[in-house]
């Protein structure tokens, strides 16, 4: 807590208004707010079936692919960006191949700041998903599956109610990871105003020249994910 | 395997609280230095240390303005080398360092992959539709001088990517994302080995000054104003030319 109690000491209230207007800072704050709900919608899709067969299949090298599950948490998230580009980019395993028949390109766009923000967010959500899947009782899904429900019926009636709290809590962490993300996405999707610049990039720009802006910037992102988050908490608690 | 783990960790442990030690015996000079230097600045140490037996020469390269923000914010620090005068004001403005002195001059030169397979021999070759190009942003040093060098040719350049640092936009060069970035000569000449450095004319309106200054609060004093005269010896001088920096 003590270093927000120094950047909310250090802001610079007085020409506070006037910074917030300037028109990259709205620019920086939608694309972080788009792409880090995107990244978390991309991690729902890929994570929570990855999360299931994690904790309710056996398969060989499944405690491989569970320490695998962990890489982006450990590394550095520059060589994350790196790791990315030599499989999306250009010259890439991947991207040669995407680029000659489908005519995508992921370094340097939107796209690209979404799989980076993806990548280095995914453990959490997965991790989150997999603990609440081991805590939920299998027998529930087995007694579905008793009374006539397919595997996916069991698992959408069944079981993602029972985890739905630890999907929701991934999801979170999720969001908030990617929203402050910053080497992967500069390293992979480089940095360009409006398109590829999201809020940490531009404090970290801004922090080059001006101190007082990427106070003002720091402050604005945690503004809005706190805001956000408590929204969102309030929410849930209405309804559960 | 599990218990081995932990006698191999203590071990490396060991070995490092030994090494920590036996370095604890010179007498030890700190330099933070631009990113930029890392090379030149590894050797010029070695040879202040051939120079001064007994003293102990360490450096930590980063981004100038991260430095100098570190300095301003009280780093034990002896000696700060700074890739553009305008850092390295924010901290003589700041009372933490005396009169710097320039000690090395660099100059923009346009990376390309080996080979230059676009053939970019001009900085108006980068405006061609289709060629990628990677610039620094216009907050960090390299990315101001190469405003500079753009406006002075009278090209309009749509980079797709404005880099934080210098060493980042060479990266996009080595990796084959872009065709071409701004980048300074040493910065070309210290990746050989993947990319080319292509001089163009204009890059003379866009030079940049390396200061250097003894910090006023230097725990070693005396070692900081022995580094900052001995980067301005021939000897010194003829490692920053031999990685392609200009005399002052």
């Amino acid at each position: 807590m003590l270093p927000l109690a120094g950047l909310l000491i250090r802001a610079p209230w007085s020409t506070l208004p006037q910074r917030l207007t300037e028109p990259g800072v709205l620019a920086a704050l939608r694309l972080s707010l788009l792409t880090a709900t995107l990244a978390t919608a991309l991690c729902l899709l890929a994570g929570v079936p990855l999360a299931w067969l994690l904790a309710r299949t056996t398969f060989p090298g499944r405690r491989l692919v569970r320490a695998l599950v962990t890489v982006p948490l450990v590394l550095p998230p520059v060589v994350g960006g790196v790791a990315l580009l030599l499989v999306f980019g250009r010259r890439g395993l991947l991207g040669g191949w995407l680029d000659a028949t489908l005519g995508v390109t992921l370094p340097f766009t939107t796209a690209g700041v979404v799989l980076a923000e993806a990548f280095v967010a995914m453990p959490f959500l997965v991790i989150s998903v997999e603990g609440a899947l081991r805590a939920a009782d299998a027998r529930y899904e087995e007694a579905a599956a008793t009374l006539g429900a397919g595997r996916w019926t069991a698992f959408r009636r069944v079981t993602l109610p029972l985890i739905a709290p630890g999907v929701a809590a991934g999801a979170v962490l999720c969001w908030a990871r990617a929203l402050g993300e910053f080497g992967a996405t500069i390293t992979f999707a480089g940095n360009f105003p409006g398109r590829t610049q999201t809020m940490p990039l531009a404090v970290y720009l801004a922090l080059e020249q001006d101190l007082d802006a990427a106070i003002v910037l720091s402050l604005v992102l945690l503004a809005v994910s706190v805001l956000i988050l408590a929204g969102l908490r309030d929410r849930w608690l209405g309804t559960s | 395997m599990r218990t081995r783990l932990p006698a191999a960790l203590a071990a490396v442990l060991i070995a490092a609280g030994c090494s920590a030690q036996a370095a604890a015996g010179d007498e030890k000079v700190t330099v933070l230095a631009a990113a930029s230097l890392t090379g030149s600045f590894d050797r010029i140490g070695e040879l202040f240390e051939k120079a001064n037996p007994g003293t102990d020469v360490v450096f930590s390269y980063g981004g100038s303005t991260g430095l100098a923000q570190q300095i301003t914010a009280g780093a034990p620090a002896d000696v700060f080398a700074a890739a553009s005068p305008a850092t390295m004001t924010t901290v003589t403005d700041a009372g933490d360092g005396g009169t710097p002195v320039t000690f090395a001059r660099n100059q923009l030169v346009i990376a390309v992959p080996k080979g230059n397979p676009e053939g970019i021999t001009s900085l108006a070759a980068l405006a061609k539709p289709g060629v990628k190009v990677a610039m620094c942003a216009a907050q960090v040093p390299c990315g101001a001088a190469a405003q500079k060098a753009l406006s002075a040719a009278g090209v309009a350049l749509k980079p797709v990517t404005e880099e934080q640092d210098v060493r980042a936009a060479l990266a996009k060069v080595k990796l084959g994302e872009v065709d071409a970035a701004l980048v300074y000569r040493t910065d070309a000449r210290a990746a050989a080995a993947d990319v080319a450095g292509v001089e163009f004319p204009e890059s003379a309106s866009a030079i940049n000054d390396y200061p250097i200054v003894a910090l006023t609060k230097a725990p070693n004093r005396s070692g900081a104003d022995a580094f900052v005269a001995f980067v301005q010896t021939p000897q010194a001088q003829q490692v920053l030319a031999d990685a392609g920096f200009q005399r002052p």
